[in-house]
């Protein structure tokens, strides 16, 4: 039967198993938007292209499966750039369908036109203008299929109107081939046996940790790999929640607002598995003094990661999952021949001193201010350690990331390669999306919120119970704590103190709103945040001067920490 | 160093923004840049003539292979190679230099291709060596204009 562009294109999205989309409508999409209500998922109509794609990648770092995002033609692409580039930094599946005008108008400056596939060549996985029907199912199928394979990340398509207007028959192509595309999955035998036998030989080994683990789902093949043979662990910001948060074994994260634990264990390791890390500037600090003492062995998907930043002894291009599921098998047989308990235990008894003697800590505040920590170890306690925490960007995130002890991967929503600030909320919004019963919260900055707050009005639609908590200092803080520390302390304009009633703003889009300003209000306020239903803000006045601890400046090296 | 990368493409709009993308947005270095199509209906090739040290040219050579649309990458500089560029060069030829400039045509094995008053322009195809030796010999008598293709290479047979 033949079938329009835009049935061709619903169909696809169907065969795929999307079961949600994020999306808001224009001109060039128009079409698409007709047929919707003709199928059996779900669009969430959100109230800036930006919030859609950020709502898309939310859902696909909480799930695991692709997100996907439908937005039109020319101001509408260009509005999910920056949600586009941030799903690309951090390597996050989702697929982003944008109208186009018309094929014969494209290139003549037509009405909301612009090209947006030049424009996201640098920031997408690939992408596509679909210029013939007969193109559209593979196109659509490939787009999928590069996403969520290999090294994930975002792909899009571009579907002029006219195609999605014109009939043609619909065939789903079961297989997809692309000659030019073939990631490279198994390891190579000869690398896992060195690494089997560098880690035999190690007193000091360390695993580093990155968010490959978690999109290769690697996670209990990492956790078998440190507990049998009692290896210490620590994780970038993206790789939080691969490992226990709460095991003995646990440093930390590492890099500049890494625990001393982690980044002395780094400085003093002298085998360090990097798996799915790419040596990032925020870990490494200074490059070369990183890991000085370390055989550094590194496991990656992708090659381009492999010696871009760190010179690395062992690499090893592959999955995650199936290197340490390689490295297991290759282990196991002979576990038993050496005493891993005993062979690592000074090394183990070293850094967990680190950790007793230099944990993560907070001045008593001695004035009557909240400290911003105390809020998110409250939320901690309070959810039990078993929500799903979004974060905006800069003071905030650090925290997040340093004082919520994160059990399980996917419940750690954060912008980490681009860091964008407005990033937390429509994330969250995502992530509820897909666990309607679970606590989602957003730990928020006063500034971050202001970038896609108007998203309330999608969470109180959709009856999304997002709590935001909002950990106010009246500061764009983690610039003010850079200003304070290597600017001398001109604070030129990172002063927020002009700012809206945030629990009246909550309460004119129908969502709760709730202000914190002493510290016993704390924590029934939070319990009874988190448990009324509904899509929540929560002002916390915070300490306005508080910085996060432990701090690396750029370009130092990481042992050069300052601490509280 | 001087690396010649030799690359087949899927021949499809944007392959060449997106390799030539790749190189402007990384900051890597690009001399050269030459695509034509191949016998094969579907696939381009690429000559890229790129310089930086071992490391550099290691992430160029994985990041082109990234790319979803290219199909294989190979540096020359690995392998015995023939390398050819294609240049138009004009050169100011009074009838006191012309006798000279002529000879030196002639050793070079190179055309002349058109023929003014005080001019000429003259056709020489060769390996980056002798293409530079040329224009540095002609240099002398004032270059006035000079197109150049860029290199075009390919792997040479296997000699048994
Ligand atoms: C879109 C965007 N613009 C600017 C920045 C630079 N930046 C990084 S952290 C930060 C301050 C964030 O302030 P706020 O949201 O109040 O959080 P706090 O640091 O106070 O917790 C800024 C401006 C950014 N990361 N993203």
């Amino acid at each position: 039967m033949e079938l329009t562009g835009a049935q061709i294109f619903l169909e696809c999205l169907k065969k795929e198993g999307v079961d949600v989309v994020f999306g808001f409508p224009g001109g060039a999409v128009i079409d698409i938007y007709d047929e919707l209500p003709n199928y059996p998922f779900k669009h969430i109509l959100v109230r800036h292209e930006q919030g859609a794609i950020h709502a898309a990648d939310g859902y696909a770092r909480a799930t695991g499966d692709v997100g996907v995002c439908l937005v039109t033609s020319g101001p509408g692409a260009t509005n999910t750039v920056t949600g586009i580039a941030t799903a690309y930094m951090d390597s996050i599946p989702v697929v982003i369908f944008t109208g186009q005008v018309p094929t014969p108008l494209i290139g003549n400056d037509a009405f909301q036109e612009v090209d947006i596939v030049g424009i996201t060549r640098p920031c997408t996985k690939h992408n596509y203008l679909v210029k013939d029907i007969k193109d559209l199912a593979y196109t659509v199928r490939q787009a999928f299929y590069l996403a969520r394979t290999g090294r994930p990340g975002p792909v899009l398509v571009d579907l002029p109107k006219d195609i999605m207007q014109q009939k043609f028959e619909f065939e789903w192509p079961e297989d997809v081939s692309l000659r030019s595309y073939s990631p490279n999955l198994t390891p190579h035998a000869r690398q896992i046996k060195k690494v089997a036998k560098l880690i035999e030989g190690a007193e000091r080994p360390l695993i580093y940790a990155g968010g490959g683990v978690i999109s290769s789902g690697a996670e209990d093949e990492l956790t078998w790999l440190a507990k049998s043979l009692n290896i210490p662990v620590t994780a970038t910001l993206m790789g939080l929640g691969a490992f226990p948060g709460d095991d003995p074994l646990w440093l930390g994260m590492l890099g500049m607002h890494g625990t001393y634990a982690a980044n002395m264990a780094i400085n003093n390791a002298d085998l360090v598995l990097a798996i799915g890390a790419r040596f990032d500037d925020r870990v490494t600090g200074k490059v070369s003094t990183f890991a000085p003492k370390a055989t550094l062995v590194h496991i990656d998907i992708d090659p381009t990661s492999i010696q871009k930043n760190v010179a690395v002894h062992v690499p090893l291009v592959a999955d995650c999952k199936s290197a340490l599921s390689a490295l297991k098998s290759e282990m196991e047989p002979n576990l038993d021949s050496i005493d891993w308990e005993v062979a690592h235990a000074v090394w183990v008894r070293q850094v967990q001193e680190w950790s007793e003697t230099h944990p993560l800590r907070y001045k008593k505040s001695d004035t009557d201010y909240i400290k911003p920590q105390r809020v998110v170890e409250k939320v901690y306690e309070i959810s039990k350690g078993e929500a799903i925490v979004a974060t905006e960007v800069g003071q905030n995130q650090m925290w997040a990331a340093q004082f919520y002890k994160f059990k399980r991967s996917k419940s750690f929503l954060s912008s980490g390669g681009l860091g964008t600030m407005g990033f937390g909320f429509p994330a969250a919004i995502g992530a509820q999306m897909a666990f309607p019963d679970k606590l989602v919260v957003n730990i928020a900055g006063d500034g971050s919120i202001q970038m896609n707050i108007q998203e309330m009005m999608t969470a109180v639609c959709n009856n999304l119970p997002v709590k935001i908590v909002i950990l106010n200092n009246g500061y764009l803080g983690m610039v003010r704590q850079w200003q304070e520390l290597f600017y001398n302390c001109n604070y030129s304009e990172t002063c927020m103190d002009a700012q809206p009633d945030f629990v009246k703003l909550a309460e004119a889009y129908g969502a709760a709103g709730y202000r914190v300003t002493e510290e016993k209000d704390l924590e029934p306020i939070l319990k009874e945040a988190f448990s009324n239903g509904k899509p929540t803000i929560i002002d916390v006045r915070v300490d306005p001067e508080e910085n996060v601890y432990p701090m690396v400046p750029a370009g130092a090296s990481l042992t050069e920490m300052l601490l509280v | 160093m001087r690396h010649t990368l030799s690359v087949t493409v899927e021949n499809e709009p944007g392959v060449l923004s997106r390799v030539a993308g790749l190189f402007s947005g990384r900051g890597f270095n690009i001399e050269s840049l030459n695509v034509a199509p191949t016998l094969e209906e579907g696939v381009s090739h690429m000559t890229i003539i790129t310089n930086g040290d071992e490391h550099i040219v290691e992430q160029i050579v994985k990041q082109l292979r990234k790319l979803v649309t290219v199909i294989k990458v190979v540096d020359l500089i690995e392998h015995s190679s023939v390398e050819r560029e294609m240049v138009l060069i004009k050169v100011n030829a009074e009838d006191a230099k012309r006798a000279e400039i002529l000879r030196i045509v002639d050793i070079f094995r190179c055309k002349v291709v058109d023929v003014s008053v005080d001019e000429l322009s003259i056709e020489v195809t060769g390996d980056h060596g002798k293409i530079e030796a040329l224009i540095n010999l002609l240099g002398r008598f004032g270059i006035k204009e000079v197109a150049r293709t860029g290199t075009v290479a390919m792997k040479r047979a296997l000699q048994v």
